[in-house]
């Protein structure tokens, strides 16, 4: 028992010694202003400041080789904070926030043929350059949705994605891996989007989708300011669009096709409705 | 004797039923659409411009490096646009579009050629007929159109000792090559020379699968007075693969990443060994080949002769036309072949069949969860794990399917096919090599 408890006990000792050695001659020094910027990050290692994880981004704030603002999930607010760590003015950041430009779900927008592959927008693409008769349409088969690391994009069973803008943090993951480059990143301050991403004349617009820009103008005669027509697709110009002058939302019913939207309606009223009758 | 075959591979439905069909010549249609894309490599150059008239076999676009070969008109005729017209990939690129004036005339009033060499050709150095290959357009007609001057061009150090050619048609439905063998073995076997020549090779054998004993008694004929060997192959898709068939036949094995000339072989399809003879002997570049047009939708199917341009729905008409509606339009064969999004698309010269399908042999049944019963590694010829590879592909997990030999997948289509899930493995495969590559070229 005792020759037990006493080699058992040597060999904790000699290993204590040798542990506590190695820790002071292999110390890694940490930065403390690193750990306090670690400390402000979100943590969510979403990737979207082009570090691995949140460490190595805070790794590289604190050496000063980049600069604080790149974190989109953490907001202004963050950016203030690790601003005021290593002791710079905060930049004020512009929030952004990700939209599909897009409306033509299965039932809006023809296919140009019966896609039965993998649900990979980016394999579909290679096939014909995807099932959608649009050549810029949302494919609908969720990549981006599954990439997405804060679960903002859902797919609606009409096979279209959707942004959630509260859940969006702004990280950009989503934007490269859509073959169709539907995916924008738009200024959180403006709610008003043109959603289509075909840049195809009116007339062939039409003859694909129901809820396609078809580049008719009306948006840009009701707002000057705030919409801008290229190559037969308009789009809000978000530049002007933040004045409350530019007047973007008057357009909004304007459109012909309906594919001006604002994601941030008012509550909508109470419908006016009869009580629903009480089960009996 | 043991009748030879690779690992892997299985026995899809044979649908043969053109073999009996002599070839027959294909009307001119109305209109030639010549996509500048019909080969593996640079698309070629054009050299015409709208308004001007040219004559069957004249060269009417340039190749672009050494990887590319030039187009040629295949009829006579009036250009009458250069234009991106819908091409067999499933989206428009640029053709030349010509009107032909019926009377379908070479340059010169020659007859069935630009000019008939006047020498024996096995006197001429091997680079003028490698050259003069390249002038003519050959390029693979198994359905690759990979450029056939590169293939006869090993770089130095890579000694090739057998030359295969390659009967083998494992492709259900096909019955082109078949025909060929069959009923011009003399071409074939002219081709055979030249490339032989060319290469400097001494072992010459043609594969041919089992279930064509006719078309193996007639080279078995033909090649009596000459050293070649007519290896009967066992009935077993993908044979007419490269690696397979040289495995098949010498049974040398590629290794993972490396070419047949890298185990001293090149393969030939036979269609490209005859398109060779007439390219040297009668100076007649690649401006037609054989095409089997079949399918349970069309009335008549046939063999036919196509010019290269021909529309797909011209090939239809020249068949009797449709039975009922088509569903599934597939240039090629049913495993490798391109469904196609419309029948106004040209016939290329990788065109090797045309299948129509209607609704009873398409089946479209959704996926459904993999039951681990393996079959897709027990049939995959390159001895590959297609189940876990496409796990991995679906997850973007890349370098998990590089160590998995992803590169390795020939594309057959095999556990596809077999899968009682109906996981579309291959598309998955293809996906994470595209993926494999891309990152590869990053680093
Ligand atoms: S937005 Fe792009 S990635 Fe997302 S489902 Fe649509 S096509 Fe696919
Ligand atoms: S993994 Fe590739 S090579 Fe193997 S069976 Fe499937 S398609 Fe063919
Ligand atoms: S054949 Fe299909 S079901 Fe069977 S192991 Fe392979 S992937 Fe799974």
């Amino acid at each position: 028992m005792l020759e037990a408890i006493l080699s058992l006990g040597g060999v904790g000792f000699c290993a204590a010694l040798a542990l506590g050695f190695a820790a002071q001659k292999f110390a890694v020094e940490v930065d403390a202003r690193e750990a306090a910027i670690l400390e402000v990050l979100p943590g969510a290692n979403c990737g979207a400041c082009g570090f691995p994880g949140c460490g190595g981004y805070a790794r590289a704030v604190a050496s000063g080789a980049v600069a604080p603002e790149l974190c989109p999930p953490g907001g202004p607010e963050t950016v203030a904070r690790i601003a005021r760590i290593i002791g710079v003015a905060a930049i004020a950041v512009d929030p952004q926030v990700a939209v599909v430009i897009c409306q033509g779900d299965q039932q809006r927008a023809t296919e140009k043929y019966r896609y039965l592959g993998i649900s990979d927008c980016r394999a579909a693409q290679k096939l014909a350059d995807g099932p959608k008769t649009c050549p810029g349409g949302c494919l609908g088969l969720g990549t981006c949705a599954a990439i997405c690391p804060f679960g903002a994009i859902t797919m609606t069973d009409q096979h279209l994605a959707v942004i959630d803008r509260d859940k969006c943090v702004g990280c950009r993951k989503c934007v490269e891996p859509c073959p169709r480059q539907v995916i924008k990143m738009t200024p959180r301050s403006v709610s008003v989007h043109v959603l289509c991403n075909s840049h195809d004349k009116g007339a062939l617009v039409r003859r694909y989708c129901q809820v396609g820009c078809i580049a008719c103008q009306l948006c840009k005669k009701a707002a000057p300011e705030a919409y801008v027509i290229e190559d037969f697709l308009a789009r809000v110009d978000y530049r002007h669009a933040v004045k409350p002058t530019a007047g973007v939302e008057v357009a909004i019913d304007k459109c012909p096709t309906h594919c001006i939207r604002d994601d941030n309606p008012p509550p909508a009223p109470v419908p006016d409705e009869k009580p629903a009758p009480q089960a009996a | 004797m043991k009748i030879k075959r690779f690992p892997g591979g299985l026995h899809p439905p044979e649908h043969k039923s053109t073999a009996a069909r002599a070839i027959e010549p294909c009307s001119l249609p109305d209109e030639l659409v010549i996509p500048l894309a019909q080969h593996i490599g640079a698309p070629a150059e054009p050299c015409v411009v709208i308004g001007d008239t040219v004559a069957k076999g004249q060269v009417i676009a340039q190749p672009r490096g050494f990887v590319s070969v030039p187009i040629h008109a295949s009829s006579s005729g009036v250009v009458t646009a250069v234009e991106p017209r819908l091409h067999p990939m499933g989206r428009p690129l640029p053709a030349i579009v010509i009107k032909p004036d019926g009377r379908d005339a070479w340059p010169d009033g020659l007859e069935g050629g630009m000019n008939p060499l006047l020498v024996d050709p096995l006197t001429l150095p091997p680079s003028r007929l490698r050259d003069m290959v390249r002038n003519a357009g050959v390029v693979g007609l198994g359905g690759a159109t990979f450029p056939t001057h590169v293939k006869l061009s090993p770089p130095g150090g890579k000694k090739i000792n057998t030359l295969i050619l390659n009967g083998v048609e494992c492709e259900p439905y096909l019955t082109a090559d078949h025909r060929l063998m069959l009923e011009e073995p003399e071409r074939i076997l002219a081709g055979i020379d030249i490339l032989r020549r060319i290469l400097g090779v001494e072992r010459v054998c043609i594969g041919i699968e089992e279930n064509k004993p006719d078309a193996i008694a007639v080279m078995r004929d033909a090649c009596a007075q000459r050293d070649i060997e007519v290896i009967a192959l066992k009935v077993m898709y993908p044979q007419g693969a490269e690696k397979q068939l040289i495995f098949a036949v010498t049974g040398r094995q590629t290794p993972s990443g490396g070419l047949p000339m890298d185990v001293g072989v090149v393969v030939q399809n036979v269609g490209t060994a005859a398109a060779v003879a007439d390219a040297i002997i009668h100076g007649r570049p690649l401006v037609e080949r054989i095409a089997t047009i079949t399918g349970p939708a069309l009335v008549e199917p046939k063999n036919l002769r196509i010019r290269i341009g021909t529309s797909l729905r011209h090939l239809v008409a020249e068949c009797g036309g449709l039975r009922e509606e088509v569903v599934k339009v597939i240039m090629g064969g049913p495993m490798m072949g391109h469904t196609q999004l419309s029948l106004d698309v040209p016939a290329i010269r990788g065109t090797s069949g045309l299948l129509l399908l209607d609704k009873n042999a398409v089946a479209t049944r959704s996926e459904g969860p993999c039951i681990r019963c393996a079959r897709c590694v027990s049939v995959c010829p390159a001895r590959l794990l297609p189940t876990t590879i496409s796990a991995y592909a679906r997850r973007d997990m890349i370098a998990e399917a590089e160590r998995f030999n992803a590169l390795d997948c020939i594309e057959c289509g095999c556990c596809a096919y077999t899968c009682p899930a109906r996981i579309p493995l291959v598309q998955s495969i293809r996906q994470v090599k595209g993926a494999i590559l891309a990152k590869r070229r990053l680093s």
